[in-house]
Order: structure tokens, then C-alpha cells, then sequence
């Protein structure tokens, strides 16, 4: 930590002069120089401190808009039509509103982890003290806060340093948000330098809230061997009372852990989670449940396995709580930034929230006290379950066959549906008896209900899929490893060599929420490949659920096939959306750890090493939220390449290298000044693909780097060749834009490459000390 | 036959697709287009209309149309399964990349495409790519060959049933030189 608060409180001294009683001074703050590392060029960077940097990437990386609405309604100039050319009566374009757009998604995803955040902060000072110690990994993570000290230039020691990293934080995100103001912001890549910055602040964000939980709530540390805990609905013990908790923040659940460990109830109850609170409660108490990811929200709670449900914030279906008086289980609303609509009794005696609770007087009620939570929760949970004894929605099947009967087929069910999935078609074959239509929407359906509210006779369909598929629901019992946080520094000084020469062919993050095309198995299937071809692969959020949700032939899931450790071949759950920051504090600790580049304050430096030499790539295949675009620009601003599968289109701008131009594909040697052409590595910044196979195969390409030694690169092409082979069906056409020099070229495959170099006129060109920066280029040896 | 967007929420300003009312009009204007190309997405292999898979159609109708087809995501394996070679494969996302940059000189060098037909991509992400060509490709006009409306093309068939689409595609190869 750099600066301090001081505040000296005096209750009574006695001096020569007289008596001094109640005296408070405060006298801002003094500089705690105790961290030797000098301050780079941009600490606390403004939001046009590192737009030269923005731009470096945002001229290599071109937008591609795809405008997804023609319109601007943003004011009350509007609506306006900004229909190929036309300008709105601000005067902006349809790419300056495109970019706009994203900025406010970042801007918007970036205040929602640093909410969170500042919500954790706040109220684990008041139960810790300010001065309580931050330890995010023992004596193995002494970078505690890589992106902290990178961005902000603090290197934070404890509770009360994290809190002004926010204040900092919450600056930049009101600047960003005001730019897309009506009449601030006009230029389309000022806008996304703005969302870069934003995603910046939301790495930072995010970083704060997992290492304030970790250090004071004692979730595992930096381990590798974070217990591997019980996921899917079939997993619930329904003969107990279950709570279900649905969202992102622990602290409510912490007091129902606490509640009803101090009652020792804690074998006697069901704790189960939905999203990224799930991972969370695991990292607090390994007897939680993880039930699923994101979009199971309507199938746990229709299928009345709930008793009562407890939501915090972010990613919670707003209707949840109609659904859940429809199987007359009672909600809990326990965060102000999602109050539901429901009456404040915060300040209540608990025994009277629960008899309104368990009498059916009220379906819900807002509690803003953890610890008054957990009592209630579980008051109620254990007095309702003999009552409602599971109630349920969901029809029999014989129900569905006569209901079924009145689909008029007029098809907007599948309209409506983001899957475009053929529901009348399935509908028709259950009015006849055949339900094995409809269970097989199960696994693609993505759980959001649009179908029954386009039905025009008012079908609950979505509840046929789950009542077809409860099979299939019922015998999800699989595992998931609790995220273990922080990558250690211990691991990063053993793969950071193999990483930054290329011989660990690539670090995957898969990450993000579960809007997948065709179910989670694909993330399954992505994540396995990798491990078996010894990359690192990164799980986090929802993602990391699917990708512990299938089996191999053996039985195990991906947890238990392969190890938690960051190294070749390791599948490591980071943890809930927050820990998404640790992926990367991984490769910003690389180049400090095995590096030695200086990160304080220093960002632009470090994101051109990481952009050059770190062969990492993101993949968010079901992304959907603000939270996913935020995450991505923080990974676009450090220049490493994020994958969207299909519905990730809907971002609507995509960042694009263009192969076929070869200007755009030079960097400076550091050693000499010189410019070399590197080849288009990576070729895309943030790019959707759509079908796992093309994933597949853009992964193995994108984690190529400038700085590959021959031999990392022919460990590259190998595996960029292999799938390319397999999935399409031909060798790579670009093969002859990835080999520099012919050590490059895998050994097995020589004969073949060579004629393909030769008939592309390829010539040899030199491995550069690469970077895009100027002032990194050492001084020409005469 | 429907002119509204198949995804209901898919909608457009002032500029909407105009329905193409018959298969001999698409060929048509296909036949009037300088540089066509034919851009097949990930469904092309999903689909089945009468018993054929729609990438078979899609082959008959490139060879006997000569469009050069460009095959997205891994399109490119399974033309080469059935013994059809396109003229090129790249993501949806670099062939729309290209197709604004008024620079680009096509996939054989010689010059942009006038006419951008679409066909099996996602219906999401096929409307995404042609809002954006509508935006920022003035000079290219898109068509698509689904049996859903998409209201962002320049044209669109209607939506139609699997029986009509593929009704449609074969009049539309038979109308060519060398169709079947």
C-alpha cells in the first residue's frame, strides 16, 4: 500500500498547556513507501491515460460492427434512424452507437463486480476491522494482487487498502459511463478505448472482491487440491429441507452456513446454489451443493426441489420470485441491489419473518442482514419442507399428451426460442405419446422461458421439457472442483519459461455464462481436448459446472481425470466470476515472476509482453451478460484473444486482424529497432465462432505468439495442423503466415509444409524480441 | 408465406429485405450480378429437406450456378466429404469483415463481390452479419436462400416450410446451365 488514511482519535489527554478531551484529527494521508518496486508511468490511469495503448491494438484489431438495432432511443431526440449513413439528431453514426453500446455493457459490468465488491469490502471490514490481513495463498502467492498493483500501482496488505482500490475504481466507472452520455463521446474507437479502460477496472474489481473473500472467509488458497464437490440436481438429498441460494454474493449464504453450524443443523439441511454463488459456498463450506449453472433456475425451482429461496444479486431470473410462490416455497431477497419488490423487514424479529414466511402471509420478504438471514432461512427451511413436502409444478405426462393436443402449431414457440429449437414439431409428437421429442430439448434448451410467453394458448412448455427430461435431470450426480483461486507463484515460475518460448502450447480459459448453442457438453468436450493435448486449461463461473457435468469412459468427470495444478495438462476451477480476475493476475505474474518486468503501475508494458509472448486464449461459449463483456475487455486491453460462441454475436462488435494484409502484422524488434513481420499471431482479438469444431480449431491458432521459439512454435503448428486436419479436413490454408523459419515446421510434417512453402513463394524471416512499443526498443549495437 | 423476421424480436428500422415472391426472381438477379458469392454456414449439415441433407442442395446449386462458395466455420470438411471443394473457408465473422472493407478484391483477387448470398447460418447470427452489411457494405447487395425471413438482407424469401425451401432450391438449380 502506498498512501494511508491517517485518523488519530484522542478520548482524553492530559498536557502541560491543560486537558484535551474527544479530539479527532485526520490529516489525509502519508505515503507507506515500503514497496521498493519504482511506479511505472500509469498509476490510477484516467480514462485516456493508456488510449495510445487502446489504439496500438484497436488499428492491429479493427471493429467489426454489427449493429443488432438500427435505432438509437436513448434520448428524447430519438428514435432515431441510423440506417446505413444516417446520423441521429446528436449527430453520432451507427458505428459510434454500436461502440456506444459496448461501452455501456462494459461500463455496466464493470460496476456490477465492483458493487459486489465494494458490498463484500464493506461489510468484511465491519466484521474484520480495517486492518485485518489479506493472504490469498500463504507463503506460495506473493503477488497477492497482480492486477491491482498493475493497474493501480498499490500493492494492497489488508481489508481497509482494498477499499480505497474501490474508490479508485468507482471513479473510472462514473467516467466511463458519463462518456456515453447524449453529446460527450462521438468517435467509435475513443468509445472502445473507453471500454477497455472500463474492463480494465473490472479486472481490478473483480480481484478485489475474490481476495477480500479469500483472505477473511477462508476459502481455499491458491490449492490445487480444493475439494471436489457434489454437483447436479441429483446430487440434492430431497428428504431434507433444502435452501437454495441463486446469484454471485456469498455474504448471505455465509450466514446460513454460519447459522446453522452454530445450531449444528449442518447434516440436517440441504445448502444448495445456482451460478456463481454455488462456487462460492463451496469455497466457504465443502457440504454445499452446486446444482447447476445459470439457466436451471426454472427446472430446480419448478421442480419443487427448493423450500425456500435466498437470492443476492446478479444473474437472477426477475420473475424467480412468482415461480417460486407458484411451488409455495418463500424468497428471501437479501441484497438492496435486488429487493424484489418486497417489504423491508430487516429490522424485524426473526420469529415473526418466519411465521409470515411458513403461514403463507407473505411469499417473500427483504432481509439486508446476513446473520438474520441465515436464521430465517433456516427456520424456515426446516419448519416449511414437511409442509409443502416438494410441491411442484410440473404436469404428469399424461397431462402433457391432453395439453399438447391444443398446440395450434403456429410455431412462435420456436420463434421466440434463442435455440430456434423445433418445439412444435416436438409438441405434435407428445399429443401423440411420444415424449422422447420433447426430453431431447432438454440438454439444448437454455432455460429461459420465452416459449410459453409467446404460446398463445398458454402452454407451459418449458415445463413439459423438464417433466420429459426429469430422466435425464434426475441422474445428473457428478463433480465439480471448489475454485481455488489464485494461481501460485510457485507454479508460475515452473511453466513460465514453457509459456512465454511456446513449449506449453497455449493456456485456455473457459469461462462465462451458460448460454450455449447445444447444451454444455461442447464446453466439455473443448476443455478435454486441450488437457489431453497438455495445455493449461482455466475453468471459472458457469463454465466451469458444464465442464465438470459430463464423464469420460472411465466415469470420472474432467475433475477428477485431470490435476487442479497450473501446469501442462492441469483443468483448474478458479472459482465464481470474480476469480475470472486470477486467470489474468496468471499471465500478468508471468511477466513479473518469470519476467521480471516491473508491474506497478506499469500496464502498458506488461499487456505488450503478455500480447507477445503469453499464449493465452478466452473462451466464454454460452456468454451473455454485461459481466461477460466487461471480463472480455479487460482481457482485450491486456491483448489477449477472446472467443464468443454463436449467441456471443449479439455483442455485436467484433475486433478483427485481417491476415490477408500483411502491414498489419509488424512489430519492432526490441533488440535492434527493426521492423519484422511477425504473421498474424494471434490473428483476432475477440472473435465469434460457431460450432465447437471451428472453436477448436481457433484455439490452437490464436495461442500462437511472436516470441515462439522455433521449437514452441512447431509444438503449435502441430496442434493448430492436427485439428485443422481433423475437423476440416485439409491442411490449414495460412500455414505458410505462421512459419518463420523451417525449424518451425513440425518434424512429421516437413515433406508436406515445405512444398506447401514453396508454392506460396515463403521466405525465411527472423524470431524478433517482439513489441509494439517504441520506447522498449533497446539501443542499436554499432 | 411470411415477411415477418422468423425470430420475432429480429426486426429493422427503415430499410427492410424485399420478399423474393418466386425462385426464378432470385436467379434472376443472380445472373445479373457480376461477382456473386454463396456464403454456407454450420446448418448446411443439420438440415434435412425430403431425405437430402441441405448441403447436397447447396452443391447442386453452386455447380450449376458457378457461384464460388465460401463455407464457414468447419463447412469446409464436409463439402470436402462429398467431393465438392469451395472456393474458399474462413469464420462468418472474416468473410462480413471483408465484405465491408470496400478494399477487399474478393476471394480470387479480381475484385469486391456485388452480391453476398447467405444460406445455413444460425438464424442470429446470419441477421447480425447482414445488419452490419446493411450499415457498412453501401455498395453489396445480400440475399438469402433460407426458408426464413430475414429482414435485414437486401432480399429474403419469405418464411416457408421445408417442402417450399426445398421446392425452391431445386427450381433455383434447375434454372441454371447445368442444373438438375
Amino acid at each position: 500500500m502506498t498512501t494511508k488514511n491517517v485518523h488519530m482519535k484522542i478520548g482524553e489527554m492530559k498536557t502541560a498547556t491543560g486537558l484535551v478531551k474527544n479530539l479527532e484529527v485526520s490529516i489525509g494521508k502519508i505515503v507507506d513507501d515500503s514497496w521498493a518496486e519504482p511506479m511505472g508511468p500509469t498509476p490510477m490511469p484516467s480514462i485516456s491515460a493508456l488510449r495510445d495503448w487502446d489504439m496500438k491494438l484497436l488499428t492491429k484489431y479493427k471493429p467489426f460492427y454489427m449493429p443488432d438495432c438500427d435505432l438509437c432511443c436513448l434520448c428524447t431526440y430519438g428514435k432515431c434512424d441510423l440506417t446505413a449513413g444516417k446520423r441521429g439528431a446528436c449527430g453520432l453514426d451507427i458505428a459510434a452507437q454500436s461502440s456506444r453500446i459496448v461501452l455501456i455493457a462494459c461500463s455496466i459490468g464493470a460496476a456490477t463486480h465492483t458493487a459486489h465488491a465494494r458490498h463484500l469490502v464493506d461489510h468484511l471490514i465491519e466484521k474484520y476491522g480495517r486492518n485485518y490481513p489479506l493472504d490469498v495463498g500463504g507463503l506460495n502467492v506473493k503477488v497477492e494482487a497482480p492486477v491491482t498493483r498493475l493497474v493501480t500501482g498499490i500493492r494492497p496488505k489488508t481489508l481497509g487498502d482494498l477499499a480505497e482500490v474501490l474508490d479508485y475504481c468507482e471513479t473510472q466507472i462514473t467516467h466511463c459511463l458519463s462518456a456515453a452520455h447524449t453529446g460527450q463521446e462521438g468517435n467509435n474507437l475513443d468509445f472502445e478505448s473507453k471500454a477497455f479502460h472500463a474492463g480494465r477496472i473490472d479486472q481490478v474489481g473483480m480481484e478485489v472482491a475474490d481476495i477480500a473473500q479469500i483472505s477473511a472467509l477462508d476459502f481455499p488458497k491458491a490449492d490445487p487440491e480444493a475439494p471436489l464437490i457434489e454437483m447436479g440436481i441429483g446430487t440434492v438429498d430431497t428428504s431434507k429441507p433444502v435452501i437454495m441460494c441463486i446469484g454471485h454474493n456469498v455474504v448471505p449464504s455465509v450466514g446460513i452456513i454460519d447459522y446453522m453450524k452454530e445450531n449444528k443443523l449442518d447434516g440436517k439441511i440441504e445448502v444448495v446454489g445456482l451460478c456463481c454463488t454455488a462456487f462460492d459456498n463451496t469455497r466457504y463450506y465443502d457440504r454445499a451443493k452446486i446444482v447447476g449453472p445459470i439457466s436451471w433456475q426454472l427446472r430446480f425451482v419448478r421442480g419443487g426441489f427448493a423450500d425456500v429461496v435466498v437470492l443476492d444479486e446478479q444473474c437472477i431470473r426477475t420473475d424467480i420470485f412468482s415461480e417460486a410462490e407458484r411451488v409455495k416455497a418463500p424468497v428471501i431477497a437479501a441484497s438492496e441491489k435486488n429487493c424484489m419488490g418486497f417489504k423491508n423487514r430487516t429490522n424485524d424479529p426473526a420469529d415473526e419473518i418466519v411465521a409470515d414466511l411458513v403461514s403463507g402471509k407473505v411469499p417473500g420478504v427483504l432481509i439486508l442482514d446476513p446473520e438474520k438471514v441465515g436464521e430465517v432461512a433456516v427456520k424456515v427451511a426446516t419448519k416449511i419442507a414437511p409442509i409443502r413436502r416438494k410441491y411442484r409444478v410440473l404436469p404428469e405426462i399424461d397431462e402433457i399428451k391432453a395439453l399438447a393436443k391444443t398446440c395450434r402449431q403456429c410455431n412462435m414457440c420456436q420463434r421466440s426460442c434463442p435455440q430456434d429449437l423445433s418445439i412444435p414439431v416436438a409438441l405434435k409428437a407428445a399429443a401423440e405419446g411420444n415424449m422422447a421429442l420433447l426430453a431431447d430439448l432438454y440438454e439444448e434448451c437454455i432455460g429461459c422461458g420465452r416459449c410459453e410467453e409467446a404460446c398463445p394458448v398458454k402452454l407451459q412448455i418449458h415445463s413439459f421439457i423438464i417433466k420429459a427430461g426429469e430422466k435425464c435431470m434426475l441422474e445428473e450426480k457428478n463433480y465439480c472442483r471448489s475454485g481455488r483461486g489464485a494461481v501460485q507463484d510457485t507454479e508460475i515460475r515452473n511453466v513460465g519459461s514453457p509459456i512465454v518460448l511456446g513449449e506449453i502450447p497455449g493456456i485456455l480459459a473457459v469461462v462465462g455464462c451458460a448460454n450455449y448453442p447445444h447444451g454444455g457438453k461442447d464446453v466439455y468436450d473443448i476443455c478435454r481436448e486441450f488437457a489431453l493435448r497438455r495445455f493449461i486449461v482455466v475453468t471459472s463461473g458457469c463454465s466451469a459446472m458444464s465442464a465438470g457435468s459430463y464423464k469420460n469412459a472411465e466415469g470420472k468427470t474432467l475433475y477428477e481425470e485431470f490435476p487442479g495444478e497450473f501446469a501442462a495438462g492441469g483443468v483448474l476451477n478458479v472459482g465464481s466470476c470474480v476469480a475470472n480476475s486470477h486467470i489474468a493476475g496468471a499471465a500478468i505474474k508471468v511477466a513479473n515472476i518469470f519476467a521480471k518486468r516491473n508491474l506497478r503501475g506499469n500496464y502498458e508494458e506488461i499487456a505488450d509482453y503478455i500480447h507477445n509472448r503469453v499464449g493465452a486464449v478466452g473462451l466464454a461459449w454460452g456468454a451473455y451478460s454485461q459481466k461477460a463483456a466487461s471480463i472480455a475487455a479487460g482481457f482485450w486491453s491486456l491483448g489477449i484473444p477472446v472467443l464468443v460462441g454463436p449467441h456471443g454475436s449479439k455483442y455485436r462488435r467484433m475486433l478483427l486482424g485481417r491476415a490477408d494484409k500483411p502491414e498489419n502484422w509488424e512489430v519492432y524488434d526490441a533488440r535492434t529497432g527493426e521492423k519484422v513481420n511477425v504473421g498474424p499471431a494471434p490473428e483476432h482479438l475477440f472473435q465469434t465462432v460457431e460450432t465447437p469444431q471451428e472453436a477448436m480449431v481457433a484455439i490452437a491458432k490464436l495461442c500462437m505468439r511472436p516470441n515462439d521459439t522455433w521449437k514452441g512454435r512447431s509444438i503449435k503448428l502441430s496442434h493448430y495442423i492436427d485439428l485443422h486436419k481433423r475437423h476440416y479436413g485439409c491442411m490449414p490454408p495460412d500455414i505458410h503466415l505462421f512459419v518463420r523459419t523451417l525449424a518451425d515446421v513440425p518434424m512429421t510434417m516437413k515433406d508436406e509444409i515445405v512444398k506447401i512453402l514453396e508454392a506460396k513463394g515463403w521466405k525465411e524471416t527472423v524470431i524478433p524480441d517482439p513489441t509494439l512499443l517504441p520506447r522498449m526498443i533497446r539501443k542499436k549495437k554499432e | 408465406m411470411s415477411c415477418e423476421p422468423w425470430q420475432c424480436a429480429e426486426i429493422a428500422a427503415t430499410k427492410k429485405a424485399n420478399p423474393i415472391t418466386k425462385p426464378e426472381v432470385a436467379v434472376a438477379m443472380i445472373k445479373k450480378a457480376e461477382r456473386p458469392i454463396l456464403i454456407v454456414g454450420s446448418n448446411a449439415a443439420e438440415r434435412w429437406l425430403e431425405g437430402r441433407q441441405l448441403i447436397e442442395y447447396i452443391i447442386d446449386f453452386a455447380k450449376a450456378s458457378k457461384v464460388p462458395v465460401v463455407a464457414t466455420a468447419h463447412m469446409v470438411g464436409e463439402f470436402l466429404k462429398r467431393g465438392y471443394e469451395p472456393a474458399a473457408f474462413m469464420s462468418a465473422m472474416d468473410i462480413g469483415n471483408r465484405l465491408v472493407d470496400p478494399e477487399w478484391q474478393g476471394i480470387d483477387g479480381k475484385g469486391h463481390p456485388d452480391l453476398a448470398l447467405f444460406i445455413a447460418l444460425p438464424y442470429y447470427m446470419e441477421s447480425l452479419i447482414l445488419c452490419g452489411l446493411k450499415h457498412f457494405a453501401p455498395n453489396l447487395k445480400t440475399m438469402t436462400l433460407d426458408n426464413l425471413y430475414h429482414p435485414h438482407a437486401s432480399w429474403s424469401f419469405p418464411n416457408a416450410t421445408l417442402e417450399e425451401w426445398a421446392s425452391n432450391l431445386k427450381v433455383m438449380t434447375q434454372k441454371f446451365e447445368g442444373g438438375q
